[in-house]
């Protein structure tokens, strides 16, 4: 009896419940105080100032890493030149390497004990544990989004349809305006969403280059850990929430651009 | 345009808050356990400074393990005074980054320690394994969490009370000693980066039998989390642990900040300082003060690190230097 029951519904069932609970529970945890709780959680200084530099550093590396990105992939995937497997590996790198590792490498850097360090404390210029730190360890780590997103898809569509611009009289900029870019803004818009949630959401390389200065250098997934640690487990749930909006945002943009691909 | 203007407004107000007019900004980066202490204790002094010279003082935190703490101070983070677990981690301070002079400990009193703590066991309601002293955490089949003492400064006292303990049992037989560490640190499935990781493991994530704790991380759980699932066990004897705050003398002189910041410092000696290290569970320096908390604080035979280990400068290298006992008798994974 029990095997006529019809499979696939049920383990669409299991499928659907699995990414459901995980969800609910972040929400009935961040709620277990109550709204008032949860406001005071979210409208508390350090949480503003949390939102605001987590923010700050996607405002910064998702522009940077849209251009870039494109930039490569387009060098990429539609000339040669030496040193083209070379800067491939590099957009790579991020993947490959663990945030941590990341971050240290800058602390090596741009610490006071590091290559830099001696000259930037000269111009007082602070990167590590500070603002600026914050950005090029999220930059680095949303690397490879767009690149890796964009060099596929025109890896496929070849040059043929850039080549019968060009013999058609278009010139560089109108053949990528008019031609390329058509060809792949979907795709382009996917790895900028992929980027703006990993930016978002970084926590390893962040960690490590931030100092935990609560209001001055705390992003919002070590704000969140912050509060765990300190025993306000409503709190940090509440921020958290903020975190799971946004990866539901990121799911539904995501698959309505995974439709307009295929 | 007007997008564009808003991520300008974003970029600048981080930067613009530290110097936000006639306002001091103090940085006291510190070590795990303290940040519920700290956070009165700045209020506190932000109202007394206020009265005292009109002046509006700022006091962000840093918190996180003592040595990797010693270790972002080193590093460049900018820290006007540090509050951190033990002295070694501010001697590195002073040593690496030569941030402060040598002699910093002799600046102000009691060692620079303006409150103490000890190691207790921290054991789940009822105490099921029956964890009564140090012996006990030698035995097969008990689960202990202790932080990773390279990176944790109470994980260095929980060391040395184990290890002092088993130097008064086996007559300072060191070998005899370390054999004991080594079965205790047997019996420890994860070493956590800092004390407060370690008590939410513990606490939260229901894993081992017994916490290594800070008297006052201990206290504080309790309180938290409910008593009726945790209950302190004094052992028999325990380490007097000292936790040294110290002025960052370069950093605060670039800052402008010296003469506030030292007296951040004083102001953990004050009597009002005082009251709010004992209701945070720290055991006060001062003795009415402590006089007036002896219920929580039950009195405790406790030996100090120099007397039973020559000093941090002795101890630190002898045992959790690279190649020290620490790496001799721990292997992870196994």
């Amino acid at each position: 009896m029990l095997s006529s029951l019809p499979q696939p519904r049920s383990r669409r069932l299991a499928t659907e419940e699995s990414g459901v609970v995980p969800v609910a529970a972040v929400f009935a945890e961040a709620l277990k105080d109550g709204i008032g709780t949860y406001w005071a959680a979210l409208k508390d200084p350090d949480a503003i100032a949390a939102i605001r530099l987590t923010a700050l550093a996607a405002a910064i590396s998702v522009p940077l890493n849209l251009l870039f990105g494109l930039a490569a992939a387009w060098s990429i995937t539609k000339f040669t030149f030496p040193g083209k497997n070379l800067l491939i590996t590099l957009i790579d790198l991020p993947f490959a390497v663990s945030p941590v590792v990341a971050g240290m490498t800058f602390v090596l850097l741009f610490g006071a004990q590091g290559w830099f360090g001696a000259f930037l404390a000269d111009h007082d210029i602070k990167i590590i544990f500070a603002v600026p730190g914050i950005v090029l360890a999220t930059v680095f780590v949303t690397f490879p989004f767009v690149a890796r997103e964009l060099i596929p898809l025109m890896h496929e569509q070849g040059v043929e349809t850039e080549e019968a611009a060009i013999i058609l009289g278009a010139n560089g900029w109108q053949t990528f305006w008019r031609v390329t870019l058509p060809n792949i803004k979907w795709a382009l818009l996917y790895g900028v969403i992929l980027c703006s949630a990993r930016a978002v959401g970084e926590f390893g390389a962040v960690s490590v280059v931030s100092g935990h200065i609560r209001g001055v250098t705390t992003t919002l997934p070590l704000h969140v850990e912050i509060l765990y640690n300190e025993y306000h487990f409503a709190a940090a749930f509440a921020v958290a929430s903020l975190l799971t909006l946004l990866a539901l945002v990121t799911l539904v943009a995501k698959s309505v651009v995974e439709r307009e691909i295929r | 345009m007007r997008s564009l203007l808003f991520l300008g407004s974003l970029a600048v107000v981080p930067w613009a808050q530290g110097v936000a007019q006639g306002t001091i900004t103090l940085l006291n980066v510190s070590y795990d356990p303290t940040r519920e202490l700290y956070q009165e204790v700045n209020t506190a002094f932000t109202a007394s400074w206020k009265t005292k010279t009109g002046q509006d003082v700022v006091i962000k935190q840093s918190h996180g393990g003592s040595g990797k703490q010693a270790r972002s101070v080193i590093d460049g983070l900018e820290a006007d005074v540090v509050t951190l677990a033990l002295a070694y981690d501010i001697d590195e301070i002073s040593a690496k980054g030569r941030l402060l002079p040598p002699a910093w400990q002799t600046r102000l009193p009691d060692n620079s320690a303006p409150y103490t703590s000890t190691v207790v066991l921290l054991v789940r309601k009822g105490n099921p394994k029956r964890i009564k002293d140090w012996d006990d955490l030698a035995r097969p089949g008990v689960s202990i969490i202790t932080p990773n003492p390279k990176t944790s400064g109470g994980a260095r006292w929980n060391y040395l009370a184990a290890w002092g303990y088993a130097l008064r049992k086996f007559g300072g037989d060191q070998a005899k000693a370390k054999q004991f560490v080594a079965s205790v640190y047997k019996n420890v499935p994860v070493l956590d980066a800092g004390a407060r990781g370690a008590t939410t493991t513990f606490v939260e994530r229901g894993i081992g039998d017994v916490l290594l704790a800070w008297e006052n991380e201990a206290l504080l759980a309790i309180k938290e989390l409910g008593p009726n699932r945790f209950e302190v066990v004094m052992a028999s004897v325990s380490i007097l642990a000292e936790p040294s705050v110290a002025l960052v003398d370069k950093v605060a002189k670039k800052h402008g900040t010296t003469a506030v910041a030292q007296a951040y410092l004083e102001y953990l000696y004050t009597d009002a300082g005082q009251e709010i290290v004992a209701k945070h569970h720290y055991r006060p320096r001062n003795a009415a003060v402590a006089a007036r908390s002896t219920a929580q604080f039950p009195k405790l035979v406790m030996f100090t690190v120099d007397e039973a280990f020559g000093g941090w400068k002795k101890a630190q290298p002898e045992h959790f230097a690279d190649g020290g006992t620490f790496d001799q008798i721990y292997q992870p994974g196994r």
